[in-house]
């Protein structure tokens, strides 16, 4: 069986899987420690569901925790950094454009050496050795042990950066080193910074892994921990100890692919209620649809793979503004009434109607609409039935321009209302074919744990007049599938879910940037996967 | 005028929007310039009518492939070193800087040379916006001489370029940005002041000074950034008719490669199925039509904006599913002379279709 776990900042979400169903689950609050409050949901799935500590074959955990700490600038590492692309990139030295809180407290031990490969595979400049060497000396003696090493075209070439961990491993065992091609794409200044701000967290990351091991293990729980990532897939623990950013914003992922799988519906627009937000996003072959912007993370620009999600302003606990004189009109005026986007937020329980305050909510009017049932609908105040039909019809309204916004395709699409809120959407919504309410809804998050796939991706440039298209793309498919295998991905179960392809200008050869993603389940054969085996135990080594 | 680090994140703005879909992100640009400006200081926007006939004043910018840019990143001695070699070519020093081009990251490329050697910018550009290629410059068009063009590279590598035909200057300049890694820099089009004056597009620095600064103080006051953008763009006269062509998203990006470019087709479709929209580009968008009739084409300007952010997007950058709406201007008189048209209108890049204003095509009046 396989245990999902979602740790946010109020609530630490459980799920315990039996094959495709949800045998139990649980919402927990989420504790100082973290641990106590896994240990706490674990116990609570297991016990209800009946089933032995050994029954359960992984868990995986998704946790807001690293993005927390940026954002909040706490735990944070001093970073040695290394760039290897000089003379190139030198007007541009890392950490330019950074938040001058956030320098201060990585500090600004850059070191710019010769390096790096160019766009056709030549070297920039050969690795200066020594110079490696020096910097990884300089940073012991003053006790960086976190270390972020870029170089140019790393995506395509790592050999260097490689080169330069064992370098610097030779001077400094204890060196946590992050290659910025383990976490980043192609765009070096973004590349770079993803690399930072994991060597930043790199304490944090092995504290908070430990933490929830510590728990499991206080528990009696022995199956491999895995974590969740952006993109929706799993890593093991030693690895999200090593890539925490990574990591880092696996929480609206989990949640959209929680919903494909509780509906078997894998192409689909996940509308995600919660108390002050509807937030939408888009579903295609099962993973949510990236963002093509650049994303901050803790004011830093990164090109790190988020989720592309409208938040709309809409929410179990918007406020409605409508003068209590209009509240039982017969024809109120549209002029008067305005939905949010204010939001009482976790107070609902206290100022809505329904609970004894006296705000009018979203949630007051869909219990009184007849929608949903919970709180005392005898506290609702009198609202004539135009008056609620106007309210819904806004909220109609809101909801459907979101889909329309949001549909990449004509026809309608399906619509998979989730999040506590999900009462809020109609049966029928203009654009949507129709509109499914998975049970467990509440629980998406935890269930996109659950079920969490291992994935891996390769990157390249490939002049097409060298290689034909078809050729080039099927040895990139290739390469991506052996990759999910090699990282433990059951081999008959692989699948290519995305391939990105941007032409390149003003290169000779017809060339382009083509990325291929593949993912698989995770084999269940310990034995098969003895690339999971190495890479863990060498990267404890490095901590 | 002077430019401050304030000014920059504005000129990268204006710079991206008037880049009509071409000439890179300005994003490294801008941080290049307030490294430069950081350590030296700002720098002086001189305007075009200022310069003295006989000043020696040099188009700057950078040529290769947007996406070796952003991975193969400038060493930062690459423009004075090619300034200084032209300077030992003509025996003399030069006086000012400009852009080559005001659009995408060209528009910032000679700040950070200007702030280091004291230099003022003209407050003018060669091109009124970006062009794929180098005799597109209006200096061209105009009769004068690419050469000598100094082209330089991180690693040190410096080539002069000497040629009487400015077409086989781009040819070549080509074939040595890619031997240099796929991106250079280049000196080009050295000017006497008399020149400059006669023919670069005055006022196109601070228009995209403007630009940007009116749609960032219409997002700080919760306002409508696109109606700032139109009002500033012509109140700058250099762009006097602007508006939304069309308002929606993406359905469809066709991209293929010829001859280098990254050509490509973009459909669009209205919010609730209403409308459909085709651009066509070739780096930079060259034609918009709506419902099939055209509503821009090049040299106007055309531009893909993210409908609530109002940020610019390269046509690189352009993607499945965004939600976006399409700006048009009228490209700078100057480009659309008779002499022009032949070098940067429809013709010039095979759209067979004649060329008709964007304000008659779209019924727009200045007010």
């Amino acid at each position: 069986m396989r245990l999902g776990v979602d740790v946010g900042g109020t609530n630490t979400d459980a799920v315990l899987m039996a094959g495709d169903t949800v045998a139990a689950w649980t919402k927990q609050p989420t504790t100082g420690d973290i641990g106590s409050g896994v240990a706490a949901a674990v116990t609570a799935v297991l016990e209800q569901a009946g089933v032995r500590h050994d029954a359960v074959s992984r868990i995986t955990i998704g946790t807001t925790h690293f993005a927390n700490a940026l954002v909040e600038r706490r735990a944070l590492e001093r970073v040695g950094i290394l760039r290897l692309a000089s003379p190139s990139g030198e007007a541009l030295p890392p950490l330019t454009g950074w938040p001058a809180d956030l320098v201060a407290s990585i500090g600004e031990r850059v070191f710019l050496l010769s390096g790096g490969f160019e766009v056709d595979g030549r070297e920039i400049a050969p690795l200066d050795e020594a110079r490696v060497r020096e910097a990884a000396r300089a940073l012991r003696r003053d006790g960086i042990d976190a270390i972020a090493v870029t170089s140019a075209f790393a995506p395509m070439n790592a050999a260097m950066e490689e080169h330069a961990a064992a370098l610097i491993r030779e001077e400094h065992p204890a060196a946590n080193i992050t290659l910025s091609h383990a976490i980043g794409r192609l765009g070096l200044v973004e590349r770079e910074n993803a690399a930072i701000l994991n060597a930043a967290l790199s304490k944090l990351a092995v504290r908070v892994v430990d933490a929830f091991g510590g728990a499991l293990q206080s528990i009696g729980l022995e199956a491999p921990l895995y974590l969740s990532q952006n993109d929706g897939t799993l890593v093991p623990r030693a690895q999200a100890a090593a890539h925490p950013v990574t990591c880092i914003g696996s929480g609206p992922t989990n949640s959209m692919r929680g919903a494909a799988f509780l509906t078997g519906v894998d192409d689909a627009i996940v509308m995600d209620v919660g108390g002050t937000t509807t937030d939408i996003g888009v579903l295609a072959h099962g993973f949510p649809r990236e963002s093509s912007i650049t994303v901050d993370i803790g004011g830093v620009r990164t090109n790190s793979r988020m989720p592309d999600i409208l938040s709309l302003g809409l929410g179990g606990g918007t406020r409605i503004h409508l003068d209590r004189a209009l509240w039982q009109a017969a024809a109120p005026d549209p002029a008067a009434l305005r939905v949010g986007p204010d939001s009482v937020g976790y107070r609902i329980a206290r100022d809505a109607f329904l609970f004894g305050g006296d705000t009018l909510t979203a949630s007051d009017v869909a219990v009184a609409a007849g929608h949903a049932a919970f709180g005392d609908a005898g506290r609702l105040p009198p609202l004539s039935a135009e008056v609620v039909a106007a309210i819904l019809a806004r909220f109609r309204q809101l909801l459907e321009d979101g889909v329309d916004r949001m549909k990449t395709a004509r026809g309608d699409a399906t619509i998979l209302a989730v999040g506590g809120g999900a009462f809020l959407i109609p049966e029928t919504l203009k654009g949507a074919a129709r509109v499914l309410r998975p049970g467990h809804a509440a629980v998406a998050n935890a269930v996109g744990a659950a079920i969490a796939q291992v994935g891996a991706q390769v990157e390249k440039i490939v002049a097409y007049d060298t290689v034909p298209r078809p050729v080039a793309l099927e040895q990139l498919r290739a390469e991506a599938q052996a990759r999910v295998v090699e990282a433990g991905g059951d081999a008959r179960t692989v699948q290519v879910v995305e391939v990105d392809e941007v032409f390149l200008s003003y290169l000779p050869g017809r060339a382009a940037q083509v990325r291929v993603k593949a993912v698989a389940d995770l084999a269940s054969n310990p034995s098969s996967v003895p690339a999971v085996v190495a890479t863990s135990a060498d990267v404890r080594h490095a901590h | 005028m002077r430019i401050e680090r304030d000014t920059l994140a504005d000129l990268a703005t204006g710079a991206a929007f008037l880049g009509s879909g071409g000439g890179g992100d300005p994003y490294y640009g801008r941080l290049m310039a307030e490294a430069g400006l950081a350590r030296h200081g700002a720098v002086e926007l001189l305007p075009l009518d200022a310069l003295d006939d006989d000043a020696l004043v040099v188009p700057l910018g950078w040529i290769g492939a947007p996406t070796v840019s952003v991975e193969k990143l400038p060493g930062g001695h690459e423009s004075v070193a090619g300034l200084r070699k032209l300077e030992a070519l003509l025996g003399r020093r030069v006086d000012a800087v400009l852009p080559i081009e005001i659009g995408g990251g060209n528009g910032l490329a000679p700040l950070a040379a200007a702030a280091r050697l004291g230099l003022p910018l003209v407050d003018a550009d060669g091109m009124g916006r970006a062009f794929p290629e180098s005799q597109m410059a209006i200096f061209n068009i105009r009769g004068v001489s690419a050469c000598p063009a100094v082209m330089t590279d991180a690693g040190g590598s410096t080539v002069t370029i000497e040629h009487s035909d400015n077409l086989a200057h781009e040819r070549i300049a080509r074939a040595v940005s890619v031997a240099m890694g796929g991106i250079a820099h280049m000196a080009e089009y050295p000017l006497s002041g008399r020149e400059a004056k006669a023919h670069a597009i005055g006022g196109s620095v601070s228009a995209a000074v403007a630009v940007g600064a009116a749609i960032r103080a219409a997002r700080q006051a919760g306002g409508d950034p696109f109606a700032a953008l139109y009002a500033a763009l012509r109140a700058s006269r250099l762009y006097p008719f602007a508006g939304e062509l069309f308002d929606g998203k993406i359905i469809d990006v066709e991209r293929e490669t010829r001859g280098g470019f990254s050509l490509g087709r973009v459909q669009l479709e209205g919010f609730g199925g209403e409308g459909a929209m085709v651009l066509e580009f070739q780096n930079e968008n060259l034609v918009a039509r709506r419902n099939g009739d055209t509503v821009a084409m090049v040299p106007d300007l055309i531009t893909v904006m993210d409908r609530e952010t109002a940020e610019s997007i390269t046509t690189e950058r352009l993607k499945y599913g965004q939600r976006v709406k399409v700006v048009g201007a009228a490209a700078p008189a100057m480009l659309r002379e008779a002499r022009a048209m032949a070098v940067v209108g429809p013709d010039a890049f095979g759209l067979g279709e004649p060329y008709l204003p964007i304000e008659a095509l779209n019924g727009w009046t200045t007010s």
